[in-house]
């Protein structure tokens, strides 16, 4: 397919290494320089997305809260850019956006539609879940709108927004590998890799070496965010005294 | 002074919610507005603060027409305390107070230490000022709620059934300390509630509304139970304040009857000497009422001496110049249908039954009449 494999494939020669699938790690130390970048790529593929898209999901929230006939379509409408397969979608991006093939922000702005149309919903979601008397304190004791907005409603709303952030930030790792078998370059290259070099014999260990580090990529996300969270809330592990 | 000048609040869809309404509440009382719901109570006070605004009409606070102030900067001047207190749950309850003053530019350390004394004035340890809403009770997040609106001591108050979702003993403490806060403090209060005899208990005046957003009656508590202006007014202040009403006059000169009583230390053996018709009543050493002791139960086991655990304590207590209720409960609920008042220092001062007050209560009608 590229240059890239058929270096790899070669030097990589599947006579001098097993091909079992708990061979991975042995691959991953032949390979190391190489796995890591992909690993970093991957990385900040996959969180870059979420936080532009939640800086674009906070106002689209905001108004579907605000003004409650908006909430119904802008939920429908931004649910519905999720069934877009994504495939499709990296492969749309450029021609749409006037970008060339291969362009570096191809997979981003691809993978930061999926994070809006994840975290509209949470944000609204999030922002109704803050009392009402809360809200109404705030405005009774004279915040006005944008500082009711910040000072209470969204560090009240903080829980259920980090949970959609979890769940945006996991599924992006796993669409990012998916950007990996259309060449670009990150640790989806492994899945590439691995289908390349399992003709004629099938050859495992750069497939599940894929496997393993997105899963503990996505592990250790999850645990940042969750790990933010509690440092953001406090009061939420505030348990009545006896 | 905030006064209402038929003002009115008509929805988009025709609804009333406030029919021109006239109403004033002086500066320094508290003036309660109760009625069914749908009376519009809770609209005409957030117009007083914008929170809703008014239709028709206009509310002046201290001369100014509300509807020509900023609305955050209008709040900000207006204490505002709501059911279930609202408290911010991200916030600790020192942060929950100081919102308002942080909000006006005090300093974080000025407006915490204000915040303190505020604990102190709501009759809340310190301990708490470091927890969060969520780990208080509901009678102590009310409080907090309480010193919130105080805390940059607006001339207005405004409070939206404050106290209504408490229990009932909680809402009895936190009624009364509102009211010595109240005296020490002196706001112009409009007070919301859906709850006469909240009302009645707290109002300077009562303003009470019919549905639609009509003014039925305004008077105060007395007034209103001894003089409802119509059937409405008459049904909505309950049956039995022809009893209620004697709650708010003093009965003057009680023609207290002497009672033999004995001390705690006393034996079972003197108590049973001096006792009339099989009853003595229990002093300590400070000649503090502490019960009622019936002969007929007998001394405690292995003991002659009077057992504190045996008193009949049922008793109300009534004060030397309490109120005709007060006396008339203290004869109605002792034991020995002699109802027991004490001095201002809390000490013995005699007894009286309850066709004695009764008699107090005619001569006084027939003294008005």
């Amino acid at each position: 397919m590229s240059l890239l494999h058929a270096v790899f494939a070669t030097a990589d020669s599947p006579s001098s290494a097993s091909s079992s699938p708990w061979h991975f790690f042995g691959y991953f130390l032949d390979h190391r320089s190489q796995d890591l970048s992909w690993l970093w790529t991957h990385t900040w593929l996959s969180v870059v997305p979420v936080i532009v898209g939640l800086l674009i999901a906070l106002p689209l929230g905001w108004l579907s809260r605000r003004y409650g006939w908006l909430y119904p379509p802008m939920v429908s409408i931004t649910g519905l850019l999720y069934t877009i397969p994504s495939i499709a979608l990296f492969v749309l991006v450029p021609p749409l956006l006037g970008l060339s093939s291969l362009d570096p922000l191809q997979v981003p702005i691809a993978l930061t539609v999926y994070s809006v149309a994840l975290l509209v919903r949470v944000v609204a979601d999030g922002l109704a879940s803050v009392p009402e008397e809360v809200n109404q304190a705030a405005t009774a004791i004279g915040y006005g709108r944008a500082r009711r907005l910040f000072a209470v409603e969204l560090p009240v709303a903080v829980p259920v927004i980090a949970a959609g952030l979890r769940v945006a930030t996991v599924s992006n790792v796993s669409m990012v590998a998916i950007a990996g078998t259309i060449g670009m370059s990150n640790l989806g290259q492994l899945f590439q890799i691995g289908k390349d070099l399992s003709t004629p014999t099938a050859y495992y260990p750069p497939i599940v070496l894929g496997i393993v580090l997105c899963v503990l990529l996505a592990l250790v996300l999850d645990a940042l965010i969750i790990l933010a969270t509690r440092l953001m809330t406090p009061w939420r592990r505030a348990v009545p005294a006896k | 002074m905030i006064r209402f000048e038929s003002a009115s609040k008509t929805y988009p869809d025709g609804t009333v919610a406030v029919d021109a309404l006239d109403l004033v509440a002086p500066s320094g009382q508290i003036t309660v507005l109760v009625g069914p719901s749908g009376c519009g109570k809770t609209t005409s006070l957030r117009m007083i603060n914008r929170m809703i605004d008014a239709t028709g009409g206009r509310i002046l606070l201290d001369d100014q027409d509300v509807a020509k102030v900023e609305p955050a900067q209008l709040r900000r001047g207006i204490g505002y305390v709501i059911q279930h207190a609202g408290l911010f749950p991200h916030r600790t309850i020192i942060d929950n107070i100081a919102s308002v003053p942080l909000m006006l530019g005090t300093s974080k350390k000025e407006a915490r230490a204000g915040a303190m004394d505020l604990l102190d004035r709501v009759g809340l340890d310190q301990k708490f000022a470091r927890r969060y809403p969520a780990q208080l009770s509901g009678g102590q997040q009310q409080r907090v709620g309480v010193a919130r609106a105080l805390a940059a001591d607006p001339p207005v108050m405004l409070m939206d059934e404050p106290f209504s979702a408490v229990d009932p003993v909680v809402r009895e403490q936190l009624q009364d300390e509102f009211l010595r806060l109240q005296s020490d403090l002196g706001k112009t209060i409009v007070f919301v509630t859906h709850d006469i005899d909240e009302a009645i208990k707290l109002g300077d005046q009562v303003a009470v509304l019919r549905v639609g957003g009509h003014l039925a009656q305004m008077a105060t508590p007395a007034e209103l139970l001894s003089n409802p202006v119509d059937d409405f007014v008459a049904n909505f202040v309950g049956r039995d304040r022809g009893y209620r009403a004697l709650g708010f006059e003093a009965v003057g000169q009680l023609p207290l009857e002497p009672e033999p009583t004995v001390s705690l230390e006393s034996s079972f053996a003197e108590a049973s000497k001096v006792a009339t018709d099989g009853w003595v009543l229990v002093l300590d050493a400070g000649r503090h009422p502490q019960g009622w002791l019936a002969i007929a139960d007998g001394p405690s086991a292995g003991s002659d001496s009077i057992d504190r655990g045996r008193l009949r304590r049922g008793g109300t207590v009534a004060s030397v110049d309490g109120t005709y209720r007060a006396v008339l409960d203290a004869a109605l609920s002792s034991p020995t249908g002699r109802g027991v008042v004490v001095g201002h220092d809390g000490t013995f001062a005699g007894t009286l039954n309850a066709t004695q007050v009764v008699a107090l209560i005619e001569s006084r009608a027939g003294a008005a009449s």
